[in-house]
């Protein structure tokens, strides 16, 4: 019998099988460090008298905590900056590649790791990032630690993993036009739960899945922790191949031709079986929202807010009427007539480049809401270069949104950009969690074109409902 | 870390289903760069409301979490699994764990017990009858008591005997360190390396400005 592309990246990574019921030990072949789960790491190798054994397979960089406006003057919040401080200084004591704020490769840690081509099939990557997630997108195994796995990858270069099982989730068709990876994944979360993926790795299939861009295969992989799943990966093609040919790390030469080679190997075979299979018909598909405090609660956008009575489960049904309360929204409402006051557009699901392109198609040439702020951050410096290039920049700000620097931002507002009490977001985030964008902070996941087209109405909105709204020539 | 083998301590009945990490700690509390004090930041968010079950003081000194289905999920931050600690919890009981948690607590020595929901409905039922219970958890034999009730839990065979030894995880991986470099030495060439660094040329970076 055949075996999955999960199973062979286990197989592949294998330094010793557990013995007596103890786990796996897997050799990890990229670490990406960030400020706030690594500075306990560091310090437990200090006190263990300890080195970091692969420098040449870590890489640092500063996101959750940085400012996204003023970034050539000290951070003004103390604890964040001794945080950052501190990342700096366990870099340069241990020998590890950093790349700091005002660097042109500083950014979000999982928009960083494949633009600069490190981010390659066949890998097994890890961050102490629940969104590490995002590298499944290129056929590796990727997947977020706690800081005691920080501090044991640091140490060893492996970690003792359990085994997994296997879900196979086939969105299969085309999907509609207006329709994006966020609104895929966001259906899969509600269709098996935020605890459905628990224990497995997911493997995203079907003709839809093959049809996205590489970035767009990043959203759907990165929020596959959101259905409480291991990792999730996407089988590499010609797309991935396309996409890491070129970048700095990028094999080259007959390295290239080798790594290829081996990449065309990384598919679950036919006669392979998952231990269970999920299937969606992406014909189906429209654009998606939340309109509770987990990622499940979601719904299309042409729905109303539900009766927490109509769910069948207890459970549900407590859940359902706690997330009403806290977002303030009442059954029966249309999702489309609910006001926002806050568009967010940017994170490691979606503040690549691709996003900005997709949003400031929308906001081209049109007026934000008057009731309604926007913050544009982009997920590293290199992608806001690359927008000014193309001068979404200038598209943004005409309409009235705010252009900032690059970092983990208002999706989980550790640094200024935060949600007050109450105020209400459409965020192209990954977490509508109580209190994630800011204490109070009320959340609704949307995609950018989402995002895009609640600025300009000012109420959840897609692309499709512009069409009679005046443009500005 | 300490060797765990039995546990008494007051149950605390969390009736809330995807307690998210999140819940657990907030963001803004993890920025500090120590592996403890993190006490006052448990549940930040709810400790506000005089009803939460930690505010009413024959719950505040417990030290076993009964909580709903999907405990820890979300954010992989340790600070969560800390955070219990260091307020005073040694085990908490769900019906089921977010896989990152799960881990993060085996590594830290906070016993997760998976206890069948019809049983955390149970001992809910019995923590709130009575406030303040103490309830009973044995690793060796894998049940919770309380009162006259004993529900078995289940935990994984290989976590269970570490955190019976006590044991560093590192230190049981190092053991292999032979084997670590053997794979090491047959590892294609061809793999990325993060040095010598390799980018794009340097550019200047704008710093963006509030407006207005």
């Amino acid at each position: 019998m055949g075996t999955t592309l999960a199973e062979k990246l286990w197989q592949s990574h294998l330094v010793r099988e557990g013995e007596g019921g103890a786990p796996d030990l897997l050799y990890i072949d990229l670490h990406m460090v960030h400020e706030v789960t690594s500075p306990q790491a560091f310090d437990g190798l200090r006190l263990a008298g300890r080195k970091v054994r692969r420098p040449d397979l870590t890489i640092a960089t500063e996101d959750h905590n940085t400012p996204t406006l003023d970034i050539d003057k000290p951070i003004a919040d103390l604890t964040s900056r001794t945080q950052i401080d501190t990342l700096r200084a366990n870099a340069k004591e241990f020998g590890v590649r950093i790349h700091s704020l005002g660097d042109a490769d500083q950014g979000v840690v999982h928009v960083v790791g494949p633009q600069l081509g490190l981010t390659q099939p066949g890998m097994t990557v890890v961050c102490g990032d629940s969104h590490t997630s995002t590298h499944g997108a290129f056929g590796a195994l990727a997947f977020g630690i706690g800081t005691s796995e920080v501090e044991h990858v640091l140490a060893t270069q492996t970690l003792p993993l359990g085994k997994f099982k296997t879900m196979a989730i086939n969105v299969n068709g085309t999907l509609p036009e207006g329709t994006t990876a966020k609104d895929v994944i966001l259906a899969v979360i509600a269709k098996i739960g935020t605890g459905g993926g628990q224990g497995y790795v997911l493997e995203y299939r079907g003709d839809a899945i093959r049809a996205l861009s590489m970035e767009a295969r990043m959203t759907v992989c990165n929020m596959s922790i959101e259905a409480g799943a291991r990792a999730g990966l996407i089988a590499p093609d010609d797309v991935t191949a396309e996409y890491v040919k070129g970048r700095p790390h990028a094999p080259e030469g007959e390295d290239w031709d080798a790594a290829v080679e081996y990449w065309k190997t990384l598919v679950t075979d036919d006669d392979a079986t998952f231990d269970v299979e999920v299937t969606l018909s992406a014909p189906d598909l429209e654009p998606f929202v939340t309109w509770g405090t987990n990622p499940g609660q979601g719904l299309p956008l042409s729905a109303a807010v539900p009766n927490p009575d109509d769910f069948e489960e207890e459970n549900d049904r407590v859940a359902a009427k706690n997330a009403l309360a806290y977002m303030g929204l009442t059954p029966g409402t249309p999702l489309r007539d609910i006001k926002v006051d806050t568009v967010f557009l940017g994170s490691c699901t979606n503040g690549r480049i691709e996003d900005l392109r997709a949003a400031a198609a929308v906001v081209k040439g049109r007026k934000k809401s008057p009731d309604v702020r926007m913050l544009v951050v982009p997920g590293s410096a290199r992608v806001r270069l690359e927008a000014e290039a193309e001068g979404l920049d200038k598209v943004f700000m005409d309409f009235g949104a705010e252009w900032r620097n690059a970092g983990c931002s208002m999706c989980l507002g550790m640094n200024p950009d935060q949600l007050a009490p109450q105020e209400r977001s459409a965020s192209t985030s990954n977490r509508n969690f109580e209190g994630r964008q800011g204490k109070g902070g009320r959340t609704h996941l949307v995609s950018p074109l989402v995002a895009a087209a609640t600025a300009v109405r000012g109420t959840l909105s897609s692309p499709a409902d512009l069409v009679d709204s005046n443009t500005e020539a | 870390m300490e060797k765990f083998t039995t546990h008494t301590g007051v149950g605390v009945p969390l009736r809330r289903s995807n307690v998210d990490t999140d819940q657990i700690i907030p963001a803004v509390y993890l920025k500090r760069v120590t592996r403890t004090g993190f006490e006052d930041a448990l549940f930040a968010a709810w400790r506000g409301d005089p009803d939460f079950i930690l505010n009413q003081p024959a719950y505040s000194l417990g030290s076993v979490l009964v909580a709903g289905p999907d405990f820890g999920t979300g954010s992989s931050r340790e600070h969560a699994v800390w955070a219990l600690k260091d307020y005073g919890f040694k085990v908490i009981i769900s019906s089921r764990f977010a896989d990152i948690f799960r881990g993060n607590s085996g590594k830290q020595g906070l016993l997760t017990a998976q206890v069948d929901p019809a049983d955390v409905e149970l001992l809910w039922k019995l923590l709130e009858e009575e406030p303040g219970l103490e309830m009973t958890v044995s690793l060796e034999h894998r049940t919770v008591t309380a009162a006259d009730i004993t529900v078995p839990f289940e935990i994984d065979d290989y976590v269970r005997w570490r955190l019976m030894e006590g044991l560093d995880d590192i230190g049981l991986s190092l053991a292999h360190e032979e084997d670590i470099t053997a794979f090491e030495a047959k590892r294609e060439a061809w793999r990325p390396k993060t040095l010598p660094a390799k980018h794009l040329p340097e550019v200047h970076i704008e710093a963006a400005r509030p407006v207005g």
